[in-house]
């Protein structure tokens, strides 16, 4: 008998039904969309040509937004609405963000700052998704439709806060996040991808904004994160920065004589003397000030290099590290990639080289391996697959995260380099005889000190019934999903009282000004909205229909008659409701079919383990 | 699979000796079966049901890969519980060796001297594989759960006093 074809869900091989997936880097300085066309990735332009969008927002006198090179050159001459390096505000409070100078004017906010612009006070999300929509909407015009979704890549170093508010970004401009990815994981899968490579492998990841480094173990299509590093505030810019500092203390200018037009054009003329400094061994560092003063002076490489030693050395100092989590030695690493733009600059790629004892990897663009990795996984993650493609990105978070407890202490509950999705539970106890109340306060980071950590939430547990201190159980759990977003609930076991908190309201927005600010940005006919609601619920219903389908068609067997028998009523109604098109009845059906679905899912995920360890797939179980 | 046991679920023996190339190859195949990534495009139920048995598949190889770990979970298997923070109790030439060494510990610190830190270490990792060998006698070969949650109770001891070795050395090489 021959055996049945059965596709696996989420395998589409008919390119018809091809769904456009992207991956996008959305980098400090530069930002790229990226896709799979004719099963091989590749960074997709605008209409002038050019792959590299920069990451600046300008807010336009009269209205309007514009992104990249038109906003970039405007940077000097409007620097307080000309948003440049958003990234580094994502998810930061002020003192964050003021920690270098830059030319805007922060507004305290709860949770994160804000700017001030003629556009009014902005949140880095708003900005951030200005940048995001211009990408998305690149990809749609490009790709010739409605993109399913889309990876958005973020440092491996991003804490909560941070990861939190790029995936807000990405939903306010319109994008269905598959997955937030790890910029390093993400150019592990290209080049890994790229080269069947097996074995340890290091990624070198120095942006304009951010450093990384992951330590990754490749094997048979698995790439396992062991261990990963870095400083989501440590980049180019800081680099550029120190440029800025000695030709400032070279001409005995005082930083408090400049306004933010010589500061913005101060920071350009750095970023391109060191550009520049790649090639060349001396430079001329020449910017004309509004105080009409100029500053002209020669920058040799080796001055460079002495200016922003500290800066590469703590670099390697994270580097080190990561190698002692993961237990590895330099030597038992087979390759390391260097990834991000600043590592264009000779010192960098030099003083790896000696850490490793072996040249970097250098075979794919430094500034376009994120994009690829990401579109790879894109495609992946919306049902593209391919026959082999069946990589698995098994990735960790990169800080520890805790509880405070008495004494400003932290309590560590989830170490940083666990394996995601993972969960952590601990118990607690109360202090105080009848204490009915308990303040749950979740940090992250390595420090002992909670006022050394960053707060991600505070939330309270009430209504624990009066009992002695010392005997309420009070169960707190962490639970970090693949994103590497965290929530948190808590249980008093004796009584069963709960609280939870996705971690957001501390920092990022909260869903309703979400919603809000896409009403905003969707019209705000009040028909658009109600008639956006329903496309959604249905593209809800067609993909539980699908799964279902497909579900059925692969383990039908698993169900008696009589369970078959209601799933299928459950099916018809949804299929009703979806031609009838009633918001209401839509979500209604949608909702019983999902509940109805659940045992069956739950016998096809044990299935699926019995079926991972005996190593039969499901083309060998026909008979 | 949320009731089976670590050792069920990824389908090796229920024993302290363990194959460590078959438990890093069974978490391979089980998290290419049930990673959230392995089920984007299915339902909500699908998707939930992803992210908890990938957790609880992470879970059972972090208990597994550790000896400390995966020998108090065989003890309480076998009906013993650690009880690790009430019973504090150690055989008094145990606790002389745990105090000469955390001097040993505070003296390499203040003195900054790496190579004495690394002896150390090297010294109580000498120990601790002695201790994971009577572990792994008492549990596979004797079947004696209670004098081996009494091994695991000192394994935690050196486990602790081997982190904090570790901090030390972090510190000097930061520095």
């Amino acid at each position: 008998m021959s055996l049945l074809q059965i596709s696996e869900p989420g395998m589409s091989p008919e390119p018809h039904q091809r769904r456009l997936a992207v991956g996008i880097d959305l980098g400090t300085t530069n930002s790229l969309v990226a896709s799979v066309r004719h099963s091989l990735p590749e960074v997709l332009d605008d209409e002038a040509g050019r792959s590299l969008l920069p990451s600046v927002v300008r807010y336009r006198e009269g209205g309007g937004v514009e992104v990249g090179e038109a906003a970039a050159r405007q940077a000097a001459a409007d620097p307080h609405n000309t948003i440049v390096s958003v990234k580094r505000f994502m998810g930061r409070g002020l003192a964050d963000a003021t920690r270098v100078p830059s030319p805007y004017r922060f507004v305290d906010a709860p949770g994160m700052v804000r700017l001030q612009t003629r556009a009014g006070e902005l949140s880095p999300v708003e900005v951030s998704a200005e940048i995001l929509r211009v990408l998305r909407e690149r990809a749609e015009q490009t790709l010739g439709g409605e993109l399913v979704g889309a990876v958005i890549t973020v440092p491996a170093y991003f804490d909560d806060a941070q990861r939190q508010a790029t995936r807000d970004a990405a939903r306010l401009a319109g994008l269905n996040v598959l997955r937030l990815l790890n910029e390093p994981t993400a150019a592990a899968v290209a080049y890994g991808l790229d080269s069947a490579a097996e074995g340890i492998y290091a990624v070198y990841d120095l942006g304009g904004g951010t450093f990384d480094i992951s330590v990754l173990r490749l094997s048979r299509g698995v790439f396992e994160v062991i261990a990963t590093g870095g400083d989501s505030a440590l980049g180019g810019d800081d680099f550029d920065r120190r440029i800025v500092d000695w030709a400032l203390a070279e001409t005995g200018l005082g930083p408090d004589s400049l306004d933010a037009h010589d500061l913005r054009a101060l920071l350009d003329a750095a970023r391109r003397a060191k550009e520049s400094l790649t090639d060349a061994d001396t430079v001329t560092f020449a910017v004309q000030l509004s105080s009409a003063s100029r500053v002209s002076l020669p920058l040799t490489r080796a001055r460079f290099e002495s200016l922003t030693r500290d800066l590469l050395e703590r670099t390697l100092l994270a580097t080190r590290r990561a190698l002692r989590d993961a237990r590895l030695k330099p030597e038992a690493v087979a390759g390391v990639v260097l990834v991000g733009g600043s590592t264009r600059m000779p010192q960098v790629a030099q003083a790896v080289a000696e850490l490793f004892g072996r040249a970097p990897l250098t075979g794919l663009d430094p500034d376009r391996v994120v994009a690829l990795g990401a579109a790879m996984q894109a495609n992946l993650l919306a049902g593209n697959r391919a026959a082999g493609d069946d990589w698995l990105l098994l990735d960790v978070i990169p800080l520890s995260l805790g509880l405070e407890t008495m004494g400003g202490l932290v309590e560590r509950i989830i170490p940083r380099n666990s394996t995601i999705p993972v969960a952590r539970a601990q118990e607690f106890t109360t202090f105080r005889d009848g204490q009915g109340a308990m303040a749950i306060h979740v940090v992250q980071g390595e420090r002992e000190l909670v006022a050394d950590c960053r707060s991600l939430a505070r939330f309270e547990l009430r209504g624990i019934p009066p009992m002695a201190a010392g005997a309420a159980r009070i169960r707190v759990t962490f639970q970090v999903d693949a994103d590497g977003l965290l929530s948190v609930s808590a249980r008093e076991t004796t009584s069963g009282v709960e609280a939870s908190v996705a971690v957001k309201p501390s920092y990022g927005l909260g869903d309703d000004e979400i919603a809000t600010m896409l009403q905003a940005a969707f019209g705000n006919a009040q028909a658009d909205v109600q008639a956006r609601a329903l496309r959604e619920q249905q593209v809800e219903a067609d993909r539980l229909l699908e799964s279902v389908d497909a579900a059925l068609q692969a383990d039908a067997d698993l169900l008696g008659a009589d369970e078959r028998a209601a799933l299928d009523a459950l099916i018809a109604r949804l299929r009703s409701a979806r031609e009838e098109a009633e918001l209401p009845a839509l979500r209604a059906a949608t909702d019983s079919l999902a509940r109805g679905t659940e045992l069956f899912a739950e016998r096809r995920m044990d299935r699926s383990i019995a079926r991972a360890l005996t190593g039969r797939r499901i083309g060998e179980l026909g008979n | 699979m949320t009731d089976s046991n670590h050792f069920a679920l990824l389908g090796l023996p229920q024993a302290f000796a363990i194959d460590e190339d078959r438990l890093e190859s069974a978490w391979r195949r089980l998290q290419a079966a049930v990673h959230p990534d392995r089920h984007a495009q299915g339902s909500g139920t699908d998707r939930r049901l992803a992210l908890q048995s990938a957790t609880r598949v992470n879970e059972a190889v972090r208990v597994l890969r550790d000896p400390q770990r995966r020998a108090a979970y065989l003890c309480e298997l076998r009906g013993v519980s650690l009880q690790a923070e009430s019973n504090t109790a150690m055989p008094p030439a145990f606790l002389m060796q745990q105090m000469g060494w955390r001097e040993a510990l505070e003296e390499a610190r203040a003195a900054r001297e790496l190579p004495a830190l690394t002896r150390l270490r090297e010294e109580i990792g000498g120990e601790r594989q002695d201790l994971i060998a009577r572990i792994a006698e008492l549990l596979d070969v004797r079947a004696d759960a209670v004098a081996a949650a009494a091994a695991v109770r000192q394994l935690m001891f050196l486990d602790r006093l081997l982190e904090e070795t570790d901090h030390a050395e972090e510190d000097l090489l930061g520095a």
